[in-house]
């Protein structure tokens, strides 16, 4: 599956999405896990607390939500607009 | 009786307020706030702000909010929600709220309310330009307790 990512995690993980051979559906927090041993020079960045998630542009405060096969998924630092 | 934009271009007050009022003869009250990019953050004098966005996602969660600030006070008439982004500079316009209603009260609270959301929930990311460098803006723990008092 394909996760985006945006502002200083796609900078630091220097790019805006990966693919990752994962089985679906999968919960938040093991999608989590499966991005720390993706990238793990930068695990601490895609910690729950430092990385938000969003599923079908919605965000997800919920570690176990489920992920299914065609959502568009993505992990981003907390927002600073405004 | 919502507009909300995400867009690049400035937006001139003048005319969002104009907005507000025209052929409204049922509100008591406007309420609007503008954001702006100030020079000094966090002890370091900033020279530019870029603003990086989540195109996808950005106007569905502005939605999300002007639909929570209505279902909390039914009584709110016009709303208009402008948030820019891309190469901004100093003193620029970022962001524009505007609420009516027919009292007071609930036009102030929801601008606030809008604001406060908007600060934790639209993805929206500033990446500030300092000397010849730059840095991301951290979320501030503040912007987040403001969430606590809704």
């Amino acid at each position: 599956m394909k996760v985006l990512f945006f502002a200083q995690l796609r900078e630091r993980l220097n790019c805006d999405n990966t693919d990752l051979d994962i089985e679906l559906p999968v919960l938040v927090c093991d999608l989590r896990e499966a991005l720390m041993t993706r990238f793990p020079d930068h695990a601490d960045l895609l910690k729950a607390g430092k990385a938000l998630v969003a599923i079908n542009q919605e965000l997800v405060n919920d570690e176990k939500a489920t992920i299914a096969t065609a959502d568009e998924v993505a992990f981003f630092p907390p927002v600073t607009g405004g | 009786m919502d507009y909300i934009r995400v867009q690049e271009a400035d937006f001139d007050v003048q005319a969002e307020y104009q907005a507000m009022r025209k052929d409204n003869r049922e509100d008591g009250a406007i309420v609007f706030f503008v954001g702006q990019v100030r020079e000094m953050n966090q002890g370091s004098e900033v020279t530019g702000l870029f603003l990086e966005h989540y195109p996808a996602m950005t106007e569905k969660s502005l939605q999300t909010i002007v639909a929570q600030a209505r279902e909390r006070w039914p009584v709110l008439n016009r709303i208009r929600l402008i948030h820019r982004v891309g190469q901004l500079h100093i003193s620029d316009q970022i962001v524009f709220v505007a609420v009516s209603s027919s009292h007071r009260e609930a036009a102030f609270e929801a601008c606030h309310f809008m604001m406060d959301f908007l600060k934790n929930r639209a993805p929206f990311w500033k990446k500030e330009t300092i000397g010849a460098g730059d840095r991301w803006v951290e979320a501030l723990q503040k912007d987040k307790d403001a969430l606590t008092k809704w």
